[in-house]
């Protein structure tokens, strides 16, 4: 598998294109003996999320949904209301600060910044590109799996500490149906796993290239891939608090769950705490099954365009369309479902998705075993 | 079996099998929770408290506390003019300001005995089924809310608006109308109205197919309401229950029909009543189909009405109308189908003032919400919040 070979775009300065020559430079990078470069590889995942989260979470999605519902949208800060995010924020950052009293100060304080560094920590084993990763784990997708269970502990002392009643509801409503909901997401990405045979980020993503671009990505790898893939859409969806399974911040019933309470800068961190883990699982079901940094395009004859589109920069441009698509597809989902009942989702989780994730992971190894 | 309560173990239920054998269970029953939803809640439609005590997602008990906002309806009645009392039936039902305000015109015509002018009978049954096609678009929009569907309720509210501007071309106001008088109407209809009102139901069609489509067909609106808050016929009788609701229950019952007023006996629409093939007989999904299948009800009488009107040569909105309206003594209830269900007025009269003596207005929220503690008991928190938006109260009019 040459990389470097078909990177068209390397940008000399950048040295070079092999595996994750980027990040590697970055965490050499240390004047004065001070880890400045590692600080500045984990900034950049935050740096993205920040932008991704005001521009294409919060105006993307407000833009799309009123394109949804026939209506405009915001329109009047700036053109086209492009400026209405900044406003937004500008008004959460002088908003007060309420720490109701009788709130459990401590949970109050720390649930939104577990919650958002539950999410954030997965960013870790992304692979932006095949020049750049957080940290190359050899159990990078288990990493993934595993971190996102923080966000629970974050949610649980978010709903505990309001000393709501409908906060209360809010979290153990959600921490009933983030756990449940993680087993069939890792059986299907087990699944994907077991088609590369690794649990390593990087090499999940090589083992898709080839220069029929898309036809070696997971998903068409294989005749039962669609079953895990569409598993683990369902099962992210309700990881991350989606709609229809937004039960945990239902507003009609729960006013909005177990951030009913908070307000200014730390509702804002929930907000970008959910933004941050849609880009997670979208990212990470286009890494595992729709081959994240790697080029959907085939070469077709002269027109080498598989070769032409893939490299490191076009790396991070795929990844993050690819991102963004299944981000869409959340939001289109989000503004054209009603929601279920807590019981339906249950059942939902044990009762079909286990079971067909189950199924699946059986017929995966069959295939791997004996067919491929 | 005996009941003991140990410390830190709850309530433990001790069960002698035998006389060697002892089974201890440890009740999975918790202490309950007292839970107070609203008054500012977002599904309670309004300023409505439910106070329940919750198991968990269970609720064992819901109890309604309503009064948020009374304004005195009927006291004020009993201190002004006849007239003067059209525009306080409008902030009655908000929703469906037309169709109160003919509910209380229909009431006094029958305490005076007037004979009304043909168009203006048509008018009045061209504004109320716009009225009432206005205010089930609400009530689906909204309730697609309360179930998480967020984008049917601005479909619905887009069609509405246009709904509005029609009334408001004709009545100038877009919510409070006071355009239904006593005999007659405050003025004619705009020279194009039936012509805009045309081109609006065409309009209007195949958006309500599209409505069907998004949220009435989808698969989990099915599963969040059918089965759920079932009302036997014969408790919503008891109950006094009427309009969607009880209709929603399988009852055939229709104003409109029933004890015809206007011109309803002369146009063709049918009473839709759930037959059980889509929805559990008397559940949230038969009220809502109700409400759905109305509006195309609703569509074809206005048609009708348009073809079936007389000309406007010579009309004069206001000839019936009595200059100094003074009942001789005597009592009248006058009804009508409201979208909610049945608004009556009971008006007493002792023949020599120029007020009411007493004006009562027999509520169909406030009946129909009067069902809310059977209906709520052993529910999930979820369906509660269903159950409430399937009655489809408007508290304007539940309090008056």
């Amino acid at each position: 598998m040459n990389l470097t070979a078909l990177s068209h775009f390397s940008i000399p300065f950048l040295m070079g294109n092999s595996l994750n020559a980027w990040s590697e430079a970055l965490v050499g990078f240390a004047p004065m003996g001070l880890p400045l470069g590692l600080v500045i590889l984990a900034a950049i995942p935050l740096v993205f999320i920040a932008v991704y989260a005001l521009t294409y979470g919060v105006y993307g999605e407000r833009k799309i949904s009123a394109f949804m519902q026939d209506r405009l949208g915001p329109m009047e800060v700036g053109k086209w209301g492009i400026l209405q995010t900044l406003a937004d924020i500008l008004k959460l950052l002088q908003k007060e600060d309420i720490v109701t009293s009788s709130a459990d100060k401590f949970l109050f304080v720390i649930g939104p910044g577990v919650l958002f560094v539950g999410s954030f920590l997965a960013y870790a084993v992304l692979p932006f590109s095949s020049a750049f990763i957080g940290a190359n784990l050899n159990v990078g997708l288990f990493f993934a799996i595993g971190i996102v269970s923080i966000e629970v502990v974050g949610i649980l002392a978010a709903g505990w500490g309001s000393n709501n009643k409908w906060s209360l509801y809010g979290s153990v409503r959600s921490v009933a149906q983030i756990v449940s909901y993680e087993i069939p997401a890792a059986i299907a990405l087990l699944c994907g796993a077991m088609m590369a045979g690794t649990l390593d980020m990087q090499k999940i993503n090589i083992l898709q290239s080839g220069s029929w671009g898309f036809a070696h990505f997971f998903l068409f790898q294989s005749p039962i891939a669609w079953l895990p893939f569409l598993i683990y859409f369902i099962a992210s969806l309700a990881e991350v608090n989606r709609a229809p399974f937004d039960i945990p911040e239902a507003e009609s019933e729960l006013v909005a769950g177990y951030f009913t309470e908070y307000s200014g800068m730390k509702f804002a961190f929930i907000f970008l705490a959910e933004y941050a883990s849609m880009f997670m699982v979208s990212a990470i079901i286009s890494i595992v099954f729709l081959g994240g940094w790697n080029s959907p395009l085939p070469n077709i004859g002269y027109f080498s365009l598989n070769d032409m589109t893939n490299g490191p920069v076009w790396g991070v441009f795929w990844i993050i369309t690819k991102g963004f698509f299944f981000i869409f597809v959340q939001m289109w989902l989000r503004w054209t479902l009603p929601r279920l009942r807590v019981d339906q989702l249950m059942y939902l989780c044990w009762k079909v998705l286990t079971p067909f994730a189950f199924v699946s992971f059986v017929l995966t190894a069959i295939w791997e075993i004996y067919v491929r | 079996m005996q009941e003991l309560d140990i410390a830190g173990l709850g309530s433990v239920r001790v069960t002698r099998k035998s006389d060697n054998v002892v089974v201890l269970e440890k009740d999975l029953a918790t202490e309950q929770m007292l839970l107070a939803m609203g008054p500012q809640h977002p599904s309670t439609h309004g300023v409505l408290k439910l106070e329940c005590l919750t198991d968990g997602e269970v609720i064992t008990e819901a109890e309604p506390y309503l009064g948020y906002l009374h304004r005195c309806f009927e006291k004020y009645c009993e201190n002004i003019d006849y007239p003067a009392i059209v525009p306080y039936t409008d902030r009655m039902d908000y929703l469906s300001g037309m169709n109160s305000e003919f509910a209380y015109a229909i009431a006094v015509e029958k305490l005076l005995d007037v004979e009304i002018p043909r168009r203006v009978e048509f008018i009045r049954v061209i504004v109320a089924e716009l009225n009432r096609i206005a205010s089930h678009l609400v009530a689906i929009g909204t309730y697609g809310i309360d179930l998480g569907a967020f984008t049917p309720f601005l479909f619905c509210f887009r069609d509405r608006e246009h709904i509005l501007s029609l009334l408001e071309w004709a009545s100038g106001a877009r919510m409070l109308y006071n355009y239904i008088w006593i005999g007659g109407l405050s003025q004619d209809i705009p020279a194009d109205f039936n012509k805009r009102v045309k081109e609006f139901v065409d309009y209007f069609k195949p958006q309500v197919v599209e409505l069907y489509k998004l949220l009435t067909e989808n698969e989990i609106f099915v599963k969040r309401t059918k089965g759920i808050g079932i009302m036997p016929a014969d408790v919503a009788i008891n109950y006094g229950w009427s309009g969607p609701m009880l209709r929603g229950s399988g009852v055939k019952w229709d104003i409109r029909r029933n004890d015809p007023y206007s011109v309803y006996p002369e146009l063709d629409f049918i009473v839709p009543v759930p037959d059980g093939r889509f929805s559990d007989v008397g559940d949230c999904l038969s009220r809502h189909l109700v409400r759905a299948l109305e509006i195309d009800e609703s569509l074809k009488i206005i048609e009708q009405c348009i073809d079936k009107m007389p000309g406007s040569q010579g009309f004069n909105p206001k000839a019936a109308i009595p200059k100094r309206i003074r009942p001789k003594a005597g009592e009248v209830y006058g009804r009508a189908e409201n979208p909610r269900g049945e608004l009556g007025f009971y008006i007493q009269s002792d023949g020599k003032s120029t007020k009411p003596l007493r004006c009562k207005a027999r509520s169909s929220c406030f009946v129909n919400l009067s069902a809310m503690k059977d209906l709520s008991k052993g529910q999930l928190l979820p369906d509660l919040v269903a159950i409430i938006g399937s009655i489809d109260i408007v508290l304007g009019e539940v309090d008056r």
